[in-house]
């Protein structure tokens, strides 16, 4: 009767031991669950959500202070995966943080560019070169669309030009809204 | 009974044709190769006006080395390879550049993409060509040349052959295999191209093999061309290496590069690799040719041999200056280029947005339909479940649960069940009883998620960035703070030394000043008379007398002073 007692407290304190060494050993940094939220949001950095940022949204969603539907950027897609992360229900878009726009990069006209910097300083990925006095100019692959850096310009030579479609970007439709000129190639009527 | 079933496919795989190999399922479509090659390749002469697209093949856009107003000559250089991945594009014929803008292209977008367009100025002159002497220069010469000649794949992946040419120390090549298969139905420009000019696609080979330093090479032809293996044999007989050349069973898609590794040497490409991988490296027929012309001729690629058939007067195969346009082939062609045509074959080509988009690298078969020929399709059916699809599937993939997940839109599912090993071959809409167009659905959820994952990096660098600049706004805050407390208590530490330091400077400025003034002597003391001199001294020792006086302290001075007015 003893012995088993001994033995089942001999076996707890181990255990105990290797979970509390386990435990410092193998810690996580940070929230997992912020990162597979931040994962899932678009980095487009602009606070429409209301937060300075996606990292900060994606701590007040994990915090429960804020609600899964706020990132227009993310679109109806990122609402739903949010949900799916999260285990709640889906809800359409908050129409009050903006509406989803096609995807832009901002433009300098650089010859109206006075070289402020201000824009600079607005850029949340640092997708703009250029410095005091001299004209600027945005690292279009590096652009997020975010369009913080319109505002601020003095002289308003930023605008926002929505990436056009290209033989490199473009996409398949979905079957059912061309049938039709696909029509003749796809079919068993090589016959 | 299914047991038996599989153990003859079992048997027959085997003991396939000549020790050969087979891949699971495939189709025998109508092979419509007759119309096309009862006339040698014609030549058609250079148009007055060429389309060149800078990017036709896989990877970069190439870099523009004209302008408009140029004169250039036939072979020279309009665009450079931009980077690893990308091939240059040369002048078909000489003339002067008309224009650079954006043109529409044969792409199934039916979008416009930068082309060059050149004006021919009816001379057709060659700029300087120079052979090569490719044994006597490197192998990394060589294929920068492969590179800067614009050689890419010519089966229609157009992927730049200087890529896959080079040797890998990880996986040297053991076999290589030029595909002369052609399965597609419709298509012979290989067919004829082997026929006619078999010794010129060996020299060619016997450079692809000095280049990889393959032990093997394998010519595979399917079975349905006897007159292009015969040609292909005689030729090979006349090589200084070793080449094989292997008649393969005609089945569609048996010409996939996947699909003829596996007839031919019996291994499986793995799923998401490389050929190269499993030491096996393969190149179409044409592509061989145009290595030869280059290495043996000096010649660029400007032109490439189309198949133009279906309703066609003079359906053939035609030698065409690449940028030509389309409509104009066809009509050379004694056809009438209407609203639809293919570019590709039945099976895996696709529509072209218009008749006037110029012949690329890539395009090898044009087929004018007529009614008859490809009437409109019965309309699609509910899935029954009845795996016809899966039978006929050359990657063994399972393309009833494909279509599920892409019609739902269930991407990442489709990506597990290995989308991206679908060589969009068709063969599973050919078989599916309910008329599916299965193949849309794979290439719609296949582009989806290509722009997904692009999203995703574009996403992740985005995130770095960010996280980058809050690092360094933060480190900067940081070291302005830092710098502003040291000047804060640098102003306090400092105060007491610096005046110290002040008062021993003011106070050895006075010893100095006193110090000189006690070493002064006066000019005119030399050389007079010994009364003035004793006056002198008189006057010197009373001198002294008052400086030691005024030397003591000025309280006491003062103090003496006062008790002397006492
Ligand atoms: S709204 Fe903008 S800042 Fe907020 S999560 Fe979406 S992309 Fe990020
Ligand atoms: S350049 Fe302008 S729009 Fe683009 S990421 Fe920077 S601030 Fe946003
Ligand atoms: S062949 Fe067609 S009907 Fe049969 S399982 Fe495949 S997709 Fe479904
Ligand atoms: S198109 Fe794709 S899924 Fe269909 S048979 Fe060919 S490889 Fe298989």
């Amino acid at each position: 009767m003893l012995t088993a007692l001994y033995v089942m407290l001999g076996l707890a304190l181990l255990l105990g031991l290797v979970l509390g060494y386990s435990a410092l050993k193998f810690k996580v940094e940070g929230d997992p669950l912020i990162a597979r939220i931040d994962a899932i949001l678009p980095q487009t950095q602009c606070g429409q959500c209301g937060y300075p940022g996606c990292k900060p949204y994606a701590t007040a969603i994990a915090k429960g202070e804020a609600d899964i539907n706020q990132c227009p950027p993310g679109g109806d897609a990122g609402v739903h995966a949010l949900a799916d992360l999260l285990g709640v229900e889906y809800k359409p878009l908050n129409a009050e943080h903006g509406l989803p726009k096609p995807k832009s990069v901002a433009v300098i006209d650089e010859n109206v560019c006075i070289g402020c910097t201000l824009c600079i300083q607005a850029c949340p990925v640092d997708a703009i070169l250029g410095a005091a006095k001299h004209m600027h100019t945005v690292i279009a692959s590096e652009c997020t669309g975010c369009e913080l850096c319109v505002a601020p310009c003095p002289v308003d030579c930023i605008t926002m030009e929505p990436i056009a479609e290209s033989p490199a970007n473009w996409k398949w439709r979905y079957p059912v809204f061309e049938i039709k000129p696909e029509s003749a190639v796809m079919r068993k009527t090589v016959s | 009974m299914n047991a038996i079933v599989n153990l003859s496919a079992l048997i027959r795989r085997k003991l396939g044709k000549g020790g050969l190999s087979s891949f699971n399922g495939g189709v025998h479509p109508p092979q419509h190769k007759l119309e096309s090659t009862s006339a040698p390749i014609r030549q058609v002469p250079p148009p007055a006006r060429l389309v060149l697209p800078l990017r036709q093949h896989v990877g970069n856009v190439s870099k523009l080395q004209v302008a408009i107003g140029d004169h250039v000559l036939k072979g020279q250089l309009l665009s450079s390879a931009d980077g690893q991945v990308s091939a240059a594009v040369h002048a078909p014929t000489s003339g002067t550049i008309a224009a650079i803008n954006n043109q529409l292209i044969p792409h199934p977008s039916g979008l416009p993409d930068i082309s060059i367009t050149l004006e021919a100025d009816g001379c057709d002159e060659w700029i300087a060509r120079q052979p090569l002497d490719y044994k006597a220069i490197s192998k990394q010469e060589l294929l920068d040349r492969l590179r800067e000649a614009g050689v890419v794949g010519l089966g229609g992946a157009t992927f730049p052959s200087h890529i896959k040419l080079r040797e890998d120390a990880r996986h040297p090549v053991r076999t290589l295999i030029i595909n002369g298969a052609e399965c597609e139905p419709y298509i012979s420009c290989d067919d004829m191209l082997m026929r006619e000019r078999a010794a010129e696609i060996v020299r060619g080979i016997e450079i692809m093999r000095h280049l990889l330093d393959a032990g093997r090479c394998v010519i595979g032809i399917e079975d349905n061309k006897p007159q292009a293996v015969a040609a292909m044999r005689a030729a090979a007989a006349d090589s200084e290496v070793a080449i094989d050349v292997v008649e393969v069973p005609t089945i569609y898609p048996g010409g996939g590069a996947k699909q003829l590794i596996k007839v031919i040497t019996g291994l499986e490409v793995p799923s998401g690799r490389l050929p190269s991988e499993i030491g096996v490296q393969c190149f179409n027929v044409a592509t061989a040719y145009s290595v030869n012309r280059l290495v043996h001729h000096g010649e660029p690629v400007i032109s490439r041999i189309v198949t133009v058939t279906g309703h066609a007067g003079r359906a053939g195969n035609y030698e065409v200056p690449l940028g030509m346009s389309i409509r104009e082939l066809v009509e050379f062609a004694g056809g009438h280029a209407g609203e639809e045509l293919i570019m590709g074959g039945p099976m895996m080509g696709f529509n072209l947005p218009s008749a006037d988009v110029p012949v690329v690298k890539a395009t090898n078969c044009i087929i004018v339909p007529d009614s008859a020929m490809f009437p409109a399709p019965a309309p699609a059916l509910p899935c029954i479940r009845c795996t016809r699809c899966a039978d006929a599937c050359p990657a063994n993939l399972q393309p009833q649960e494909l279509y599920w997940f892409s019609k739902s839109q269930n991407l990442e599912k489709a990506r597990e069940y290995e989308i991206f090993d679908c060589i969009e071959c068709g063969c599973c809409s050919y078989v599916c009883p309910s008329n599916i167009p299965l193949v849309q659905y794979y290439r719609f959820a296949k582009s989806e998620i290509i722009a997904q994952d692009r999203a995703k990096e574009a996403a992740d660098i985005a995130r770095e960035r960010n996280e980058f600049r809050l690092k360094r706004i933060e480190r900067e805050k940081q070291e302005r703070a830092q710098k502003h407390a040291q000047k804060a208590a640098g102003a306090k530490t400092e105060a007491a030394p610096a005046d110290e330091a002040k008062k021993a400077a003011i106070a050895a400025a006075i010893e100095r000043a006193k110090a000189q003034k006690a070493e002064v002597t006066p000019k005119n003391t030399e050389a007079v008379s010994p009364g003035v001199a004793a006056e002198i001294a008189e006057i010197e020792t009373r001198r002294a007398e008052v400086l030691a006086a005024t030397a003591t302290d000025v309280r006491a001075e003062e103090k003496q002073s006062t008790e002397e007015a006492k």
